[in-house]
């Protein structure tokens, strides 16, 4: 029974897309930390924010509280700051969608601090495929996000970054 | 000490809300699209940051004040930001070098705080703080050399806002029974304990820059009780208008 309910509330998540990623979903983001039933039978939605200020928190709860009205509407969202968010929750399959939409996904794991250190590793342009790419700026139409562009085939991208 | 705590937030809060208010004013008049950009991006953090460590205060308080009655509803003899960061943008050059005087300071606060484990709700705020503000860090040093070490006017005009600002900078360092009181429950560092890293960051980053930290050893203080600068005021006045004028009024 249990199990069943936080399985709808799962798949109703699943549909729940990033705003300014469309394409993506909250679950695929990482930003669901966890489901549970508290003891007054409420289920709890885990929320992490992607950045401290992203804009699109309120509006992702805004989101979630439509996607699961129907579904069940005996639930509660916390925002959770810890552990905080980290691309490394991304997987490959959600890099892949990221690539095919024209943004660089993340490269390799948090923990190597390439860009912070000025060595940011090859960003591959997700249009060509030219591995010769430049940054433009650290930071780009979204906090999730950094301005490169490709010096083969000239186009400017968004570079997911790797935090 | 009483609620020494809650006090010691609101000066986290403080400091990243004037800021984030300060930077946002940049958004529309960058010297360059990138540029524009990266200081609302910097902006935006700021104030999530703010937004998280203001709630906080709030409930520790135990006063019933949420984040918005923080930010909009305290006079400036209320506020307990640093006096760096109320001042008025100036140039490009003055802003982000601001930014950097702070940046290095705001990551030694943060990665203490983030280590500390007295105060859990207070270490996962600044653990994600801590990730934003590298960023921020590296931008602003970024600028800071680019612009020491370029042309003869961008040397000269950098030069100025360090000479100009140097003075402000002391007062991070400084320490009072509030932030005492938040080392001695373990809530990281004292403030003066961090200040021979941020000296030795900030010295090799002006190396870099070919600039030359000023000699000055008086420093302004008075933002952590209140006594701020005319600035804060005006820049209040903006910023809390509508909440004044429409208490409550809903986006």
């Amino acid at each position: 029974m249990v199990n069943d309910r936080l399985s709808r509330i799962q798949k109703a998540l699943d549909r729940v897309m990033d705003p300014e990623l469309p394409f993506l979903s909250i679950t695929e983001l990482g930003m669901i930390r966890g489901c549970s039933i508290d003891d007054k039978g409420t289920v709890v939605i885990a929320l992490t924010p992607t950045y401290s200020g992203c804009p699109a928190t309120d509006a992702i709860q805004d989101d979630i509280k439509e996607a699961l009205g129907p579904v069940d509407p005996n639930f509660r969202i916390k925002i959770v700051h810890s552990p905080a968010w980290t691309t490394d929750w991304i997987n490959e399959a959600t890099r892949e969608k990221m690539r095919k939409h024209g943004i660089a996904p993340p490269a390799g794991a948090s923990a190597d601090k390439a860009f912070l250190l000025g060595k940011e590793r090859n960003i591959a342009c997700p249009r060509c495929g030219g591995v010769e790419t430049k940054l433009i700026s650290p930071f780009g139409s979204t906090a999730c996000k950094a301005h490169f562009q490709c010096t083969t085939c000239l186009e400017p991208f968004d570079h997911f970054k790797c935090i | 000490m009483q609620n020494a705590s809650a006090t010691w937030l609101l000066r986290l809060g403080d400091d990243a809300l004037v800021l984030a208010q300060r930077l946002s004013e940049w958004c529309g008049h960058g010297p360059a699209l990138e540029e524009d950009i990266a200081l609302s991006n910097i902006a935006l953090d700021l104030l999530g940051q703010s937004r998280a460590f203001l709630t906080l205060a709030g409930e520790r308080e135990g006063k019933g004040r949420d984040e918005d009655t923080l930010a909009y509803f305290r006079t400036d003899r209320e506020f307990s930001n640093l006096l760096l960061l109320e001042l008025p943008n100036g140039h490009f050059g003055d802003t982000i070098m601001r930014q950097c005087l702070f940046d290095q300071f705001a990551l030694l606060r943060y990665e203490a705080l983030a280590t500390q484990n007295v105060d859990l709700e207070v270490a996962a705020i600044a653990s994600k703080a801590l990730k934003e503000v590298k960023y921020h860090a590296a931008h602003s040093a970024q600028w800071v050399i680019r612009l020491g070490d370029g042309t003869e006017e961008s040397h000269q005009r950098i030069q100025q806002s360090l000479d100009d600002l140097w003075a402000y900078t002391g007062e991070f360092f400084m320490d009072d029974e509030v932030s005492a009181a938040g080392a001695k429950m373990g809530l990281g560092r004292l403030n003066g304990d961090l200040q021979s890293t941020w000296s030795d960051r900030i010295q090799s980053i002006m190396e870099q820059a070919t600039l030359r930290i000023p000699d000055t050893t008086w420093m302004h203080k008075g933002g952590r009780q209140g006594k701020h600068t005319e600035h804060l005021s005006y820049m209040l006045a903006e910023m809390q208008v509508l909440q004044r004028t429409y208490p409550g009024a809903q986006w």
